[in-house]
């Protein structure tokens, strides 16, 4: 199966566009973008699993979840609802925290996602739109962050990500 | 249109000239003889490579050689390829939990 999938980026403005295709309704579409127990399943990276701390999908409630290490080490981050329109959008203010939900400011500030769905002919598409303050924030999901450990991720150099593009093909 | 890293590697005999390029400076023709492609086609992903800005051209003698701007593929960008087949990654995974949802409803 491989459903339409996009991925832009606007460099001078620090966003990344994403869109992907699902093959599901749009109340299970959404349901599983909202409901704590179906993000779990679908948010962490293996090998990392996602435990939801806290979860209040309203506007101004948030979502605190840790992402947990096969060595229990967790990285706790934290999802404000800061707009909401049922079935077609929802906008968050994503950020690194500590287990209780306050900001970590020694590396990290956040970046603002609007997620927007619509449904056609049984199948879901969802666009995703990540404001970062910077690029560079980009680390922080990546090589110099969260999944530096434990996942395949952690190209070293050009010729390693290179050659397992061209590998994966 | 405004040409990226993504478009570098977005085609498979693309990458492969990037690998090549990447050990070591080539001539067009000496880049062909790796491909079943006509000459004609490496010539077009060559452009493309050069309009994504990852090509520097060195004259030596008659011939041309190309190799990678290594500087270009920058770490932001290796950041952006890795963030993008995390988001992939997430959403196949997704793909399987609402196909599982789907059949318990049935």
């Amino acid at each position: 199966m491989n459903l339409p999938f996009d991925f832009t980026v606007d460099k001078d403005t620090a966003t990344i566009y994403i869109t992907r295709e699902f093959a599901a309704d749009l109340d299970l579409v959404w349901d599983a973008f909202t409901k704590s127990e179906i993000l779990e399943q679908w948010m962490g990276p293996k090998p990392w699993r996602v435990q939801t701390k806290e979860m209040d999908f309203r506007v101004g409630g948030r979502w605190l979840y840790a992402m947990v290490s096969p060595e229990n080490v967790a990285r706790y981050s934290l999802v404000e609802y800061i707009e909401i329109q049922p079935k077609s959008s929802f906008t968050t203010r994503n950020s690194f925290s500590d287990e209780n939900g306050n900001p970590l400011n020694t590396v990290f500030t956040y970046s603002l996602t609007t997620n927007s769905f619509k449904a056609e002919a049984g199948k879901t598409t969802v666009s995703i739109v990540k404001k970062l303050e910077s690029l560079s924030q980009l680390e922080q999901f990546t090589a110099g962050g969260f999944y530096k450990e434990g996942t395949a991720m952690g190209f070293r150099n050009l010729d390693e990500l290179l050659l397992t593009l061209v590998t994966n093909k | 249109m405004r040409r990226d890293i993504f478009q570098a590697i977005a085609d498979p005999t693309r990458r492969a000239i990037l690998v090549l390029i990447a050990v070591q400076a080539m001539t067009p023709n000496a880049i062909a003889e790796h491909f079943d492609n006509t000459r004609q086609s490496i010539s077009k992903h060559l452009r493309i490579l050069s309009e994504c800005d990852l090509l520097a051209k060195k004259q030596e003698g008659r011939e041309i050689f190309y190799e990678l701007k290594i500087d270009k593929m920058k770490e932001i960008d290796i950041w952006l390829a890795q963030f993008r087949k995390i988001m992939e990654e997430k959403f196949q995974q997704l793909d399987q939990v609402l196909f599982t949802i789907k059949n318990k409803k049935k």
